[in-house]
């Protein structure tokens, strides 16, 4: 029930939402501020009771005629990118207190809507419900981004639309395969599937589930509808993308295709790997050469879609262990450094590196903020993203040392680009455009500061979150054997 | 069964209703009739038999093929309320043919004989050419009524001549004779006119579904007829047709599918490819719903390609998410461009969508939901349509035509998505849309079934 629930509320916050179209602004921005808040409490819940013991799930069937469930439940991989999901929505809700968008029902209902079908792909524990909620998500936050986008956006975002729905009907061939092969459709029996599947087959569904999720995260060479997207679209549009529904790629590498097509990744899965570092070096040069701050922060979460993905591919829990954490503190710090860019872009209306600098002088306080998340973003140990990418450079390292020595790269050129972007823009001389910077407002800090609190947290207490990932991600290496 | 003869009798009793003086009788007559037809259809629920000296054979799958013929029916003849209302109009007349038409278009569902078929398969054709022509003073009507008959007439002579073959070949008309014939071994080579016959029969009927390359007809048709019949054409034709198709070559050629799957697979795979291609470049939204028509026979070709116990489910399914949306989208566009005229003639231009959004909020929901069954979005109808067809053809092994058809998806996706971008993205002239709720409730109504089979396909699933 705990985890319907988690699906329910924002569905019904949602509709409540589009049913109250006309009430004011205020009213609609606090019906999903409390809606959002709500689920995160239920998942708040849920992560405090958790226990490897029980399973929190429901299964109901849904389709007889094609064996399929509605089946949800919660184990540790999946609680954790509950919890994530739960965490930044309201965030994401708060850091648009400050603007008013037209039909401003809809477009918090939209968010709501995304935020559901999140919950159902990170549970969803059916191939064929995985799917619905895998698309599903996509199409709320291309209308968020295409509709309230800059004036480029519907060209933009339909190029992303297009191109992950060409991606998903990849995985739609490999469901319909293994329907046709009377495999189960439960997630839990994808095991007992690839034992009934040859190597050439497990060798396609590989390439089909890869390319899908590889769209998705993006990795190399699927990754040109990125960067575009990413900067085009209004910032809560960014922040669901980079945040969270990038993170359902890698989700579903994890959750799908390792167990099912485990020869598969034996085969093909060191090539992924070599693409998504190929990836990861191109995204961080390329960020290392932006001016413009929207677009930096875009190509440095390329890069870092490729480190897990890499992770992930290496199939060892380091890898496997490593991008789950790094999937939670990558989506805290993109959220929270889109945010910054927001807010810089909301104050002197320029997303240029060059136009700006001594922002600092005017508000050191925005400037701790940025510098802690910014820690984050670049590994500094004590902060979210250490643990997570040391954990995955050892994961790919014990793979294959060469590619684990050219992944460390992203240390080195993970900071080069990050320092650039804190030092050019809160560093230095203020000039005309950042003379009037003003404070942080309070609406502003109540989104910062849970990012900066969950960014020293996870570093600190790394092992709250590994442990419970722990058991369910050693089910998943059982499950490929 | 039944439906021909309650059908044959109302379309008579419609034309002289024709002569009473206030013609708003009409409209609710025959949609009352067509609902009489809809019941009558289920009296040969799980009653199985042949009628007619054995020239018609009721059965479960016919009377479902039926059903989504008459409720498409129903539908598009609710939708014309207040379209035929011109002086020069002559709604007696139209509806009367409709009805006719239905009567050949339930003979093709059920036939046992292929005389019945063709006499069927004449019925609906040349009441469609007269209703395609029916805008008498619309150049464009006028050329295409003109051109579908002078092309469908030949694809008709086609077709009987094929027939004849293949009674020079089996020594009998009756399909299911045919078939006990087929499956005697063979001491000799078969006759070259069997084969010829099954081609030039499935040459015409595949003409009357518009699948390539037999599709030329279709965009210049579709867009010179006035949008009611269109929409009739596109809905109960080419279920119609596929009945006809599924039923041919399931009851009587499944002996001899080595030979022809080949065939059927070429024009698939040449539907998806011409009409998806083709249907990018379109500006206007009746052309773009004409080649979405084609690539869309494409997709139910696939389900005949896959011939299995499974495969009449999956095409009775597919048309009626495709007949749903399809409605849906025809009947948008007939509401927003009756008001945006250019040169006279209703402009049905993509861009007449633009900013439907904020003109009619329940139109431009109704356009969304119908455009993204089409392109086969999931938890819609048009999605689980295209999981059938795709688990027909891969049952039989057809994986690569499985991977063409993908990508045509994909690419229908883009030009599916042009009419949502324009009603939700772009800035529109105009007033607000005032709807009356009678469109609202038929609106609603094929919307609802979208979403519905959407999200529990197993509602038609079960009934086979």
């Amino acid at each position: 029930m705990l985890a319907l629930t988690l699906i329910l509320i924002p569905l019904i916050g949602s509709l409540v939402l589009l049913l109250l179209k006309g009430s004011s602004v205020s009213s609609s921005k606090n019906t999903a501020l409390v809606v959002s808040l709500a689920t995160f409490a239920v998942a708040i819940y849920a992560f405090t009771t958790f226990s490897t013991q029980t399973t929190i799930g429901v299964k109901y069937s849904w389709m007889k005629d094609l064996n399929i469930n509605f089946h949800i439940s919660i184990d540790g991989i999946s609680l954790l990118l509950v919890f994530l999901t739960a965490f930044l929505v309201p965030l994401i809700i708060t850091s648009t207190f400050k603007h008013t968008y037209k039909n401003h029902a809809s477009f918090y209902a939209l968010i709501l809507l995304a935020e559901t079908a999140l919950m159902g792909v990170f549970m969803a524990r059916d191939i064929f419900l995985f799917y619905f909620f895998y698309e599903a998500a996509l199409i709320p936050v291309y209308f968020i981004a295409a509709i309230w986008g800059g004036k480029d956006a519907p060209r933009i975002t339909f190029k992303m639309f297009v191109y992950t729905i060409f991606g998903s009907l990849f995985m739609l061939v490999a469901l319909v395969y293994l329907y046709m092969k009377g495999a189960s459709a439960d997630i839990d029996q994808l095991a007992t599937t690839a034992k009934l599947l040859s190597s050439n087959a497990q060798n396609l569904l590989f390439w089909a589930f890869f390319i899908a999720f590889a769209i998705k995260m993006p990795v190399l060479p699927f990754h040109t509808w990125q960067p575009d997207a990413y900067s085009e679209s209004p910032t809560p549009a960014t922040m669901l993308l980079s945040g969270l529904l990038s993170k359902m790629g890698v989700y579903g590498l994890i959750r799908i295709m390792l167990p099912l097509a485990p020869v598969g990744v034996a085969n093909w899965g060191q090539f992924g790997m070599i693409l998504s570092i190929i990836g990861l070096i191109y995204g961080s040069i390329i960020a290392i050469q932006q001016n413009n701050i929207k677009r930096l922060i875009a190509y440095s979460s390329f890069a870092h879609m490729g480190l897990m993905a890499a992770g992930v591919l290496s199939g060892n829990i380091n890898g496997i262990q490593g991008a789950l954490l790094q999937m939670v503190a990558h989506g805290v710090n993109a959220v929270g450094l889109f945010f910054i860019v927001k807010i810089i872009y909301d104050r002197t209306g320029t997303r240029d590196l060059t136009a700006l600098g001594g922002i600092t002088q005017k508000t050191p306080a925005l400037s701790i903020y940025f510098m802690i998340i910014m820690l984050g973003s670049v590994a500094l140990p004590l902060t979210n993203g250490f643990v997570g990418e040391f954990l995955l450079l050892k994961g790919i390292y014990d793979k294959n040392a060469w590619l684990g020595g050219f992944a460390g790269l992203t240390i080195i050129l993970g900071a080069v680009y990050m320092l650039r972007l804190m030092q050019r823009s809160m560093f230095g001389e203020s000039n005309d455009i950042t003379a009037k910077f003003k404070d942080v407002s309070g609406s502003e800090v109540a989104v910062l500061l849970p990012i900066v609190a969950i960014v020293l947290i996870m570093g600190l207490f790394p092992n709250v979150f590994l442990k419970i990932t722990e058991p369910a991600v050693n089910n998943i290496l059982q499950m490929m054997k | 069964m039944y439906p021909i003869l309650v059908l044959s009798v109302t379309g008579l009793v419609t034309l002289f209703l024709g002569f009473l003086k206030s013609k708003k009788i009409l409209l609710p007559a025959s949609l009352f009739f067509v609902a009489i037809a809809f019941l009558s259809n289920f009296i040969d629920w799980n009653a199985p038999g042949l009628y007619f000296y054995d020239m018609l054979e009721a059965s479960n799958l016919s009377v479902l093929f039926s059903s989504i013929i008459l409720l498409s029916a129903f539908l598009v003849m609710a939708l014309s309320k207040g379209f035929l209302d011109d002086e020069h109009a002559q709604p007696a007349e139209y509806f009367a043919i409709l009805q006719f038409s239905l009567v050949g278009a339930i003979m093709m569902t059920n036939f046992q004989n292929l005389i019945m078929l063709f006499v069927g398969v004449e019925i609906l054709s040349v009441s469609m050419y007269i209703l395609t022509g029916s805008d008498k003073r619309n150049l464009r009507g006028n050329e295409a009524a003109l051109k579908y008959f002078l092309m469908g007439s030949f694809a008709t002579g086609i077709m009987l001549f094929g027939m004849a073959m293949l009674y020079g070949a089996n020594y009998t008309f009756n399909i299911s004779d045919a078939r006990i014939l087929l499956l005697q071994p063979v001491t000799d080579v078969r006759p070259v006119f069997l084969y010829v016959g099954v081609t030039f029969l499935l040459i015409g009927l595949l003409f009357k579904v518009s699948a390539a390359p037999f599709h030329f007809w279709t965009p210049d048709v579709y867009e010179g007829a006035p949008t009611i019949f269109t929409t009739f054409m596109s809905t109960v034709v080419k279920t119609a047709g596929f009945a006809a198709i599924y039923r041919i070559l399931e009851v009587s050629f499944s002996p001899i599918y080595n030979f022809w799957w080949v065939m059927i697979v070429t024009m698939a795979i040449l539907s998806l490819f011409i009409s998806n291609i083709t249907a990018i470049a379109q500006q206007s939204f009746k052309r773009m719903l004409a080649f979405s028509s084609i690539s869309h026979a494409g997709y139910m070709l696939l389900a005949v390609v896959g011939l299995n116990n499974k495969s009449g489910d999956s095409i009775v399914f597919y048309s009626l998410a495709y007949a749903l949306a399809t409605i849906s989208a025809f009947g948008v566009l007939m509401i927003v461009s009756k008001d945006c005229l250019v040169d006279g003639r209703p402009n049905e231009n993509i861009a007449v969508l633009n900013g439907l959004s904020k003109k009619s909020p329940f139109l431009a929901a109704v356009l969304a939901i119908s455009m993204l069954s089409l392109a086969g979005i999931p938890l819609t109808a048009g999605f689980w349509g295209k999981f059938y067809v795709f688990a027909d053809a891969a049952s039989r092994g057809h994986i690569w035509v499985l991977v063409i058809a993908i990508m045509m998806s994909a690419v229908g996706i883009y030009y599916y998505f042009k009419p949502i971008i324009a009603a939700y993205m772009k800035e529109g002239k105009g007033e607000n849309i005032r709807l009356s709720a009678f469109y609202k409730i038929i609106l609603g109504l094929t919307t609802a079934g979208s979403i519905l089979l959407g999200l529990f396909p197993d509602l038609i699933r079960e009934l086979l």
